[in-house]
């Protein structure tokens, strides 16, 4: 069975959870931004959670199917149209062969997950089938899908149609969107004054943001508290001895514009992280479109580990409702 | 008049570079395909082109601003 690209949106991607257990050989985990949308997306189609889908960003590709399978997309608002007729998002279709799918303007959030019964079969490359573009690892020769592309999808049952996630378990984004943030390492290398404006100012998300990072701007530049720099940290008070980056770390080059680090991060350099965007908010990050508003929030370790726990909570009702 | 449209969200400019002049002016003879302006986002410039013929009647959306996917970044008489 396959399915064929016919537009391929922007850097539309194939992406399952991710390769774990890389990091430290500098290979990113990689996998869909939106963790939560991604395995929506597969247990709606009934695969496993971690079967590969497609993620697109901001543009929706054009897809032929080759052979009648199960379909399901969630995450961003798009809407989306099968042959011509519309077709409900975070619901189950049945597509068959021939049947081309294609997608409207974005309306909210930024990225979109294509789920197929059988999931997307490309080769895995050290255990996972997410394309890491920059390492040319995974999915289609490493790369985004381009026209003509012809991917593989595995044998599945189809499953009934219309089985859909319920609305209270999609988690829409509120604006301003909160990230909340847990302060870390070299926290204590900002001045008073910088540690609160962090979390008092109005930052917005930067046209840059990837997959790599997502960059804010808008805050006031960061002071910080002087020191003698020590050997191989570089002069920028910025700049540290090199050590180890986390998923969700905010690292801040010059003092002027944060990014957070996400999926295809790299791990590890020589800028100070001030802290680390909590776990339970990375999904949200997938979702920012360039300009929209953020605040980050401070939260203490207690604080983040109930947020995680509620976000499995989530996940376990999702499983439940489409078990 | 058809409505030109921003294909995603990002920031829309309407000259290939600073110091050179606009894509478009009004007046100006518009063939499909022609580049209308383009849309940075993740450090790519997407350009933004006629899907119809037509006459520039100018732009909407200002230089180097923000858009969203679906906004009216110029229209075509």
């Amino acid at each position: 069975m396959t399915l064929e690209i016919l537009k391929p949106g922007l850097a539309t991607t194939v992406q399952d959870l991710g390769r774990p257990g890389y990091f430290h050989l500098g290979i990113p985990e990689g996998g869909a931004m939106d963790r939560l949308a991604m395995r929506a997306a597969n247990l709606l189609v009934g695969n496993d959670e971690g079967a590969a889908g497609l993620e697109a960003v901001f543009m929706g590709p054009e897809i032929k199917f080759g052979a009648e399978m199960s379909v399901a997309v969630t995450g961003a608002e798009m809407p989306m149209t099968l042959d011509g007729e519309p077709r409900t998002a975070w619901t189950a279709f049945t597509v068959k062969p021939g049947q081309v799918l294609s997608f409207g303007f974005l309306k909210e959030g930024a990225r979109i997950y294509i789920a197929v019964s059988g999931g997307i079969d490309t080769k895995p490359a050290l255990g996972s089938r997410s394309t890491y573009a920059i390492g040319a690892l995974g999915g289609v020769e490493g790369r985004a899908v381009m026209a003509g592309d012809v991917l593989p999808v595995g044998q599945a049952m189809i499953v009934p149609e219309g089985r859909c996630v319920p609305a209270q378990l999609r988690r829409p984004l509120e604006y301003p969107v909160k990230l909340r943030v847990l302060p870390g390492l070299y926290w204590h290398r900002l001045t008073e004054k910088s540690q609160t404006a962090f979390f008092e100012d109005d930052w917005v998300v930067a046209p840059e943001a990837d997959r790599m990072g997502y960059r804010f701007r808008g805050g006031q530049p960061m002071e910080f508290v002087d020191r003698p720099q020590p050997f191989g940290a570089g002069s920028d008070p910025s700049n540290i001895v090199d050590g180890c980056y986390s998923y969700g770390s905010i690292q801040v080059p010059g003092g002027l514009e944060p990014i957070v680090l996400h999926r295809d991060a790299v791990s590890g350099g020589g800028y100070f992280t001030l802290g680390t965007v909590i776990s339970a908010d990375m999904d949200l990050i997938g979702q920012l479109q360039p300009n929209t508003q953020i605040k980050f929030v401070e939260v203490t370790m207690a604080e983040a580990l109930d947020a995680r726990a509620h976000r499995k909570e989530m996940l376990h009702e999702i499983r439940r409702v489409l078990s | 008049m058809t409505d030109i449209l921003s294909p995603l969200p990002g920031t829309f400019y309407q000259r290939p570079a600073p110091e050179e002049p606009p894509y478009q002016t009004k007046g100006a003879k518009v063939a499909v395909g022609d580049t209308i302006g383009l849309v940075e986002v993740m450090k790519t410039f997407i350009p933004v082109t006629a899907e119809t013929e037509g006459v520039f009647e100018g732009y909407e959306a200002e230089d180097a601003s923000p858009v969203t996917a679906g906004a009216v970044l110029a229209k075509l008489g």
